[in-house]
């Protein structure tokens, strides 16, 4: 019977595999998944007692041992005390508003909040009316913003010089300037590099690899001492105003790159198809290769977006008040100075700086994966 | 567009006029003294081994390739490098690719009336109607709200035609619209054209389909090294071609 057998018929009888992990229950998955096999049990161990190590200090410091309620920080300089939050809770008025004065700060409140909702309907896809959303955010918001902050007399909100801004709106305002700023910027730049008309290409060329080739702190002191030498005595840029240019002219170049990787790998043939059909170069541009590009490069943008938040906190090298600024300065307040007052402080700019980067990255890995899901690549 | 237009047209009537054409790629002469006369709702098929200029011959003719020397016109319009008349000549000449180049984050509606919003600035709702008149026509009229990449590749070739028909051609080219499909997608593709051709559109297809050149064309030009070889009926070409290398052309395409 057995020499009969056709050769594509196995000799032997296959066993029936072992049901998939999700089917055997959480601690055979568990097993399977961390101890599969020696070095994977051991890279397990070896990950086990790292955490062992760490974990019982971080968590003694910043919770068992932490100081939650204290009147100065007579408590917080005890001995075997832990992270000083009674610090951060008395500080945080300064962290949000620096020096903004004290009977004013609602405003910033009231920029933050028409802030907090305009991007909420923007990022949320599936808001109505997008559109007007986008025209309230990049055009209204910024003039409403600015009368409310820096002062409208005839309005009856009182000047307050930029000297006395500071802190979390400073920074926040450093940042999303130079996000708004830098991506049109760079579109911009990307596609002069790509022009075929010779001066918008090397003036392109010559803008970014100049601008990349510097570093950031280069950027912000010559926009500090350079700019006031370009306009006439008088109509120097305020400033606050002048970091602001630096850093978005700083993330434009950087995002130049990121658009023209974008730009570079879309087929010709889409440009093709666009012009067969009688677009001209610009509506071809905004309706048929930009979508795509863009799209192409989100995590890009985003990297560039997450980058630039961080570098706002080099604006205090000019003298801006940001955030990290405010904790450096607070920090040495005779009333609170203690041993844990720095830790605490910068744990505090970490966590904050950590909320925003992880946000955005994981907003822009939600948008790649509905647009994807959308269009079924 | 009168302006773009003028009178000193060799022949009336002709639907393109291509005189001496000459291109080169760097060193490498793609095309060589090119003459071809198209009347207005002739069917022209253009073949030739690879690489011997057919594709690139009608890409001139739309501008998507610019040229060194000789003369186009398109509907009586000379061809240059004038802006206003490459529109005007792309306004009169609709393209089907290989690769169908279909706008992959649009919609196939809205593939359809892109053109047609923002070059011929038709309201929105006109150019809906007008692509959903051709989608029917192509058979595909309860596709319109998917993507591209939900259909197949003789459906997306056969969106590629709607939308060029959209902008209501006077000429459409072809450039080897049935070589990236599937054999079983590429009757329904080649259907199209046919019923196209009915209607009496101008058309130059570059394509290795000679059942379609038989059935179809008016004419049958053989391209070979950049240079045009023979134009003839296309009974005559098949039964008879009159060049040596027509000959060894067909005998390879025929087995």
């Amino acid at each position: 019977m057995a020499e009969a057998m056709p050769l594509y018929v196995a000799p032997a009888r296959i066993e029936a595999r072992a049901p998939p992990l999700s089917a055997q229950g959480f601690w055979a998955g568990l097993r399977q998944r961390f101890f599969s096999t020696w070095r994977s049990a051991a890279m397990t161990v070896l990950c086990l007692v790292f955490l062992a190590w760490i974990l019982p200090d971080l968590v003694r410091f910043l919770f068992i041992d932490a100081v939650w309620n204290a009147p100065d920080g007579a408590l917080c300089r005890a001995p075997g005390a832990g992270a000083c939050w009674a610090f951060i809770g008395r500080k945080l008025p300064y962290f949000i508003y620096g020096s903004y004065p004290l009977d004013q700060r609602w405003r910033v409140d009231v920029t933050l909040a028409i802030g907090a909702v305009l991007i909420v309907w923007l990022l949320w896809l599936a808001a109505p009316r997008r559109k007007l959303a986008a025209f309230a955010f990049f055009v209204v918001y910024p003039i409403v913003s600015f009368f409310l902050l820096y002062g409208a007399p005839r309005l009856g909100l009182e000047h307050v010089p930029t000297d006395a801004w500071g802190g979390i709106f400073v920074s926040l305002l450093v940042a999303i300037t130079g996000i708004v700023f830098s991506l049109p910027a760079g579109i911009l730049l990307a596609l002069g590099r790509r022009s075929h008309l010779p001066a918008l290409r090397i003036c392109s060329v010559a803008f970014i690899e100049i601008v990349r080739g510097v570093p950031m702190i280069t950027v912000l002191f010559m926009a500090n001492t350079m700019l006031p030498l370009f306009v006439p005595e008088g109509f120097a840029p305020d400033r606050l105003l002048r970091p602001l240019i630096g850093v978005a002219l700083f993330a434009s170049a950087y995002m130049a790159e990121v658009v023209r990787g974008g730009l570079q790998a879309m087929p010709k043939g889409q440009y093709e198809a666009a012009q067969a059909l009688g677009l001209r170069r610009w509506p071809m541009l905004r309706l048929v290769i930009l979508p795509q590009a863009l799209r192409t490069v989100i995590p890009g943008i985003v990297n560039t977006f997450i980058g630039l938040f961080k570098d706002t906190t080099l604006v205090a090298i000019v003298g801006i008040f940001d955030f990290l600024r405010t904790v450096d300065t607070a920090r040495l307040d005779p009333e609170w100075a203690g041993p844990t007052i720095s830790t605490t402080g910068y744990v505090f700019a970490a966590l904050f700086y950590f909320a925003f980067c992880f946000a955005m990255s994981r907003y822009s890995l939600f948008v790649e994966w509905r647009l994807s899901r959308g269009h079924r690549h | 567009m009168q302006d773009v237009r003028d009178s000193t047209s060799a022949s009336a009537g002709a639907s393109v006029e291509i005189v001496r054409l000459n291109k080169w790629f760097g060193q490498f002469h793609v095309l060589r003294d090119v003459d071809l006369t198209v009347a207005e709702g002739e069917k022209i098929v253009i073949c030739g081994p690879s690489g011997s200029g057919k594709s690139t011959l009608i890409r001139c003719i739309n501008r998507l390739e610019s040229f060194e020397s000789g003369e186009i016109r398109v509907g009586g319009i000379l061809l240059s490098d004038d802006v206003r008349r490459v529109e005007a000549v792309r306004r009169e000449v609709g393209m089907v690719f290989q690769q169908f180049n279909l706008f992959p984050h649009l919609t196939i509606l809205e593939n359809c009336t892109l053109a047609p919003i923002w070059v011929r600035k038709l309201p929105k709702r006109a150019a809906e109607e007008i692509a959903m008149h051709y989608l029917a026509r192509v058979k595909i009229p309860d596709q319109a709200q998917k993507y591209p990449a939900q259909l197949s590749g003789g459906q997306q070739q056969r969106v590629a035609i709607a939308r060029a028909l959209c902008m209501n051609p006077k000429i459409m080219l072809f450039d080897e619209p049935t070589s990236a499909l599937d054999p079983e997608m590429v009757k329904e593709v080649l259907d199209t054209m046919m019923a196209l051709a009915g209607d009496g559109m101008t058309m130059l297809c570059v394509t290795h389909e000679m059942g379609f050149a038989r059935q179809v064309a008016d004419r049958v030009v053989f391209m070979d090294g950049g240079e045009i070889l023979e134009i003839s009926r296309p009974e005559a070409f098949f039964s008879a071609p009159g060049h040596e290398r027509a000959k060894l052309f067909l005998a390879q395409i025929l087995d």
